[in-house]
């Protein structure tokens, strides 16, 4: 068929490379996106970056459907089980303990990351020494006052010092959608081990896998080598 | 009257627009937290929300397979094909006034084209999230990224599509019982008309 300019109704097959050059350029982003969203991060900063889709910002999970809330003169911190002496520890008692600040990302298993979060707590080992362990404990089992959640360490891992029982984070008390007023949080590891709404910390032989473990996420949930962390397994 | 839209294509479109509001919905509280605080059943909802987007491009899919999607089919060859004067219509915002409108106008065409590419988009980066165990933390990083800037361009784009058809009820009544008045055509789409009435004379 000749072509006739008379007739530019013909049209120039523009369609099939715009579908396949925005589905391709999604595709990319699966392997590239992380090293975008933190340059668009530097650029733009987190504060505004993280109001657009896309930007660093917290996902709340709850599997409960709903955030418990129980005000801060209110709440309680069991410290039971294999210790010698078993505590009941109210938010003022851990504030009256040494203070340690962490700065670190909070990572979550299915991809998402938020960079550079400012927390506030105490070492969970000062107040696993406090209560003092047994010669017997293995593990650390935690409970939420949400009734269903509930997570577990080694003891060596419970011990380290970036595990902490935080009761500040993002520059003020923890909000209850964040798990407040007191939370876990375990710095090298994936979101998940770091218990939302923690009311007990009870120190057993062998630690019963948590609630996210049961569902068939690991138990040693180690970030590792991955956007210039370096967190060392330790068992 | 005329046919603008044969029964596979009205049967596809309404099946998507129901599977995209399903997802839009379900991600509401996924996706906020103030959402999620009223709803509950997090892990309900996200199943819903995984499960309707495995089946979200079979619709299509299943209407390409066979020659029940000859209609459909030519619709698609009618988005791949743009003229010079639909390209300066896009790119000067429909300042173009003496363009003669095939079937679909330039923002139709690139809706269909977004739309279509947005579903292969979600679908990779959403089994990325949904069986992050097979795939790296960057990946998994990656995908969440795409995920949520897709999501916010599709619900903007979506919102405009609804506001257009809203506004031009015509166009939407055609999308329901699939015919369209000859004027309307002769109107908007004067090249598809010519077109139509060349194809069947006897019309």
């Amino acid at each position: 068929m000749s072509r006739d300019i008379s007739q530019p109704e013909q049209g120039i097959p523009i369609g099939r490379r715009v579908f396949l050059g925005i589905a391709g350029l999604g595709i990319l982003g699966i392997v590239f996106g992380s090293k975008v969203q933190s340059a668009v991060g530097e650029t733009i900063g987190t504060g505004i970056g993280g109001l657009l889709p896309g930007g660093d910002r917290f996902r709340i999970y709850s599997i409960t459907g709903s955030f418990p809330n129980i005000g801060s003169t209110d709440y309680r911190l069991t410290v039971s089980g294999l210790v010698d002496h078993p505590m009941t520890l109210t938010l003022d008692d851990l504030k009256s303990m040494p203070s340690v600040h962490l700065v670190k990302d909070f990572q979550c298993v299915t991809g998402w990351r938020v960079p550079q979060v400012h927390w506030e707590g105490v070492k969970l080992s000062d107040v696993i020494d406090a209560a003092g362990a047994r010669s017997q404990a293995g593990g650390v089992e935690f409970s939420s006052f949400d009734g269903a959640d509930t997570e577990s360490l080694t003891l060596s891992q419970a011990r380290r010092s970036d595990v902490i029982v935080a009761y500040r984070m993002l520059g003020g008390p923890i909000s209850s959608s964040h798990g407040g007023p007191v939370r876990l949080y375990v710095a090298p590891m994936y979101g998940y081990k770091s218990l939302k709404w923690l009311s007990g910390i009870r120190l057993v032989e062998k630690p019963v896998p948590g609630y996210w473990e049961q569902n068939g996420y690991p138990v040693d949930a180690w970030v590792g080598n991955f956007d210039g962390r370096q967190d060392a397994p330790i068992t | 009257m005329i046919v603008r839209f044969d029964s596979v294509e009205r049967l596809v479109h309404w099946t998507n627009a129901l599977l995209f509001m399903v997802l839009i919905l379900t991600a509401l509280p996924l996706y906020f937290a103030q959402v999620e605080s009223l709803v509950g059943r997090r892990a309900l909802i996200a199943e819903i929300h995984t499960w309707t987007g495995v089946i979200l491009p079979l619709p299509l899919l299943i209407a390409l397979s066979g020659s029940w999607g000859s209609g459909l089919r030519a619709d698609i060859r009618r988005f791949n094909l743009w003229t010079k004067g639909e390209l300066k219509w896009l790119m000067t915002a429909g300042k173009n006034p003496g363009l003669e409108m095939g079937k679909f106008n330039p923002g139709q065409k690139m809706n269909a084209i977004f739309v279509g590419s947005s579903i292969v988009v979600m679908f990779c980066t959403g089994f990325v999230l949904g069986w992050f165990n097979f795939f790296p933390l960057s990946w998994r990083t990656g995908a969440t990224f795409v995920h949520d800037v897709f999501a916010g361009a599709i619900v903007v784009v979506i919102a405009g599509h609804i506001v257009f058809a809203l506004a031009n009820r015509h166009a939407l009544m055609s999308m329901i019982s699939g015919r369209i008045s000859k004027l309307w055509a002769s109107q908007r789409a004067p090249r598809w008309l010519a077109e139509e009435q060349a194809g069947h004379p006897e019309i």
